[in-house]
């Protein structure tokens, strides 16, 4: 057990609940009376409120990106590689905010949370969301936290959505957008990964229509097949031809015995899926797949994402990588058409990585001279 | 890029209008371009470390191989669609200029001029490939695939009809200088062209 944190780590982390009394009108007609967002920041907000930085995590993201909750924490959070001092996102110069989002399953208000209007837990009947809600949320979060203005709105894949509809919706809160692995709408073949996940969950038995908790039950089988599949669908091909090939975990094909055989990606599909459902609620999930599923950045704009970044005022990078076959470069190269198209500042960068989609999430040399080096750009203007 | 192409190069650049920049390196041009003329530059470059030179730079810049055209680009969204000292590294110069002026309103190339008389003298007395201070490769390594001459160029121009809006001439050393007026094919080290279809 290690009795202190590494010296480019931001520490303990201590999330925060903050609570939110004026209604939230939803994009779907409905209003949420009050709600709840947990936070976390890293470094410090300086005396102009000028270095604020909104961190927006993906699909099963949570608030804990950077940092350790105790110094016996096995893991630290999942963008720790890089928020820290002296990382690409370096908390000497930059207050990092990072939260779980609405309809999330880590403490704020969501479907695992108790609806205060019925004093029952709020499950399948949470309201359906849309981006845009999260956007007004953390311009909620932000304005309590007395940040006029994002240096920096960043976030990869779901997150990258999450911070392209901040620039569109708040142009003068937004001085820096940074879109990793992201795309202006998904495609039929992502959307068809999303409902196949969505299936698995609710055709699990203990699904019980949604109303599992109420059950004393958790649908275990149905996420970690959910989660099975998409964790094919964030790895490349080579990858996990490199990782795990047919390497067997356990068994043989000797002849003369019949013990199983097991290939090591099963164990591995099967440990990663578990482990999922451990955590996570399965109506969160239906919830955020529908939201990344509905999201299409130029619908009100007539269809036209040049016309829509021309409401932006901010200054874009744009990162995709070479493997990843979800969200794939040629997503990437559509938002930086209509960002060129629309006369907006943008710089474009494919990193050659085989680590697919997961590859925003990894450590990669170049990936991190990039982000460091604008981010140094964005302190110079804070 | 030298100081005197730079010169001939900006005087060509109507000032706010939008340039395209294919091949833009470290990003030294455009944020000239940026800063003189108000241009509304964006960059196309293939090598990861210029990229992060130009993000350093605060200049626009948007990773992609002009070899695999400009296909991305709408006809005629920009004003100037540039290419400094990069022709001879592609495949297909002759595509990358046709993609230019369907891209842009109007184009400008320089390419440094393999009919100099410098090396013309280096392969006749060397019977050996030119390495020049401005031409510093070896046969083997260099990036350079496609080289020509000046008036190889115009015949290209002249082939596809190709407009030459203007053309100037760079010479380095002393005595070019003077006779470049007269012979650019044999003096120029530097050709600048400004086209338009």
């Amino acid at each position: 057990m290690p009795d202190s944190f590494p010296p480019d780590s931001v520490g303990l982390a201590v999330p925060e609940v903050h609570h939110f009394a004026e209604p939230l009108e939803l994009s779907c007609g409905r209003r949420l009376a009050s709600y709840e967002l947990v936070v976390e920041t890293y470094g410090e907000l300086n005396a102009k409120r000028s270095n604020a930085v909104l961190i927006c995590h993906a699909l099963s993201g949570n608030h804990h990106a950077a940092g350790f909750h105790r110094v016996d924490d096995a893991k630290p959070g999942w963008w720790d590689d890089y928020i820290g001092p002296g990382k690409p996102i370096d908390t000497r110069y930059f207050y990092v905010v990072c939260l779980n989002n609405l309809g999330g399953c880590h403490g704020s208000t969501g479907p695992r949370t108790i609806n205060p209007e019925t004093g029952l837990r709020w499950g399948k009947h949470f309201p359906p969301l849309r981006v845009r809600d999260w956007v007004l949320s953390q311009a909620r979060l932000a304005d309590r936290l007395g940040i006029e203005q994002w240096a920096a709105v960043i976030g990869g894949s779901l997150g990258g959505m999450n911070a392209m509809r901040w620039a569109l919706e708040y142009p003068a809160r937004v001085r820096h957008c940074v879109v990793i692995a992201s795309a202006l709408k998904l495609t039929a073949q992502n959307i068809a990964f999303n409902e196949i996940a969505r299936r698995a969950i609710r055709s699990d038995p203990d699904f019980r229509d949604g109303d599992f908790a109420e059950h004393g039950v958790v649908p275990r089988n149905g996420l970690a097949l959910a989660r099975m599949v998409g964790h094919v669908t964030y790895l490349s091909h080579a990858l996990m031809g490199q990782r795990f090939g047919r390497e067997l975990r356990s068994g043989s094909f000797a002849r003369g015995l019949e013990a199983p055989v097991e290939f090591k990606v099963e164990s591995y599909l099967h440990y990663q899926g578990d482990k999922f459902a451990e955590n996570f609620d399965a109506n969160t999930y239906l919830l955020i797949t529908k939201m990344l599923d509905y999201f299409d950045l130029a619908r009100e704009y007539g269809d036209d994402p040049a016309a829509a970044f021309r409401t932006a005022r901010a200054r874009f990078l744009v990162v995709s990588f070479t493997s990843d076959w979800r969200f794939a470069p040629q997503r990437s190269q559509e938002i930086v058409q209509a960002l060129v198209a629309a006369n907006r500042d943008v710089a474009y960068a494919c990193i050659d990585s085989d680590m697919g989609h997961d590859a925003f999430l990894l450590p990669n040399a170049r990936y991190e001279k990039l982000l460091r080096t604008y981010m140094a750009r964005v302190a110079e203007t804070c | 890029m030298l100081r005197v192409d730079l010169d001939i190069v900006r005087r060509w650049i109507a000032p706010g209008s939008r340039v395209l920049d294919l091949g833009c390196g470290d990003g030294e041009l455009l944020r000239v371009l940026m800063d003189s003329r108000g241009v509304e530059g964006y960059g196309i470059e293939i090598d990861p470390e210029k990229i992060t030179h130009c993000v350093a730079r605060g200049v626009n810049v948007i990773e992609a191989d002009v070899d695999q055209g400009l296909t991305d680009f709408p006809d005629k969204s920009f004003d100037t669609v540039l290419m400094a000292n990069s022709m001879q590294v592609l495949r297909r110069p002759d595509h990358a200029i046709a993609e230019m002026l369907r891209v842009g309103e109007e184009c400008i190339v320089t390419f440094p001029n393999f009919g100099n008389i410098r090396t013309r003298l280096f392969l006749a007395a060397w019977g050996r490939m030119p390495v020049t201070r401005q031409l510093p490769y070896q046969w083997y390594d260099t990036p350079n695939i496609h080289f020509c001459t000046v008036q190889d160029f115009e015949a290209l121009c002249r082939e596809r009809s190709i407009r030459v809006l203007h053309r100037e001439f760079v010479a380095e050393q002393f005595p070019d200088r003077l006779l470049k007026g007269v012979w650019s094919n044999l003096f120029s080290a530097t050709a600048i062209y400004h086209l338009a279809k």
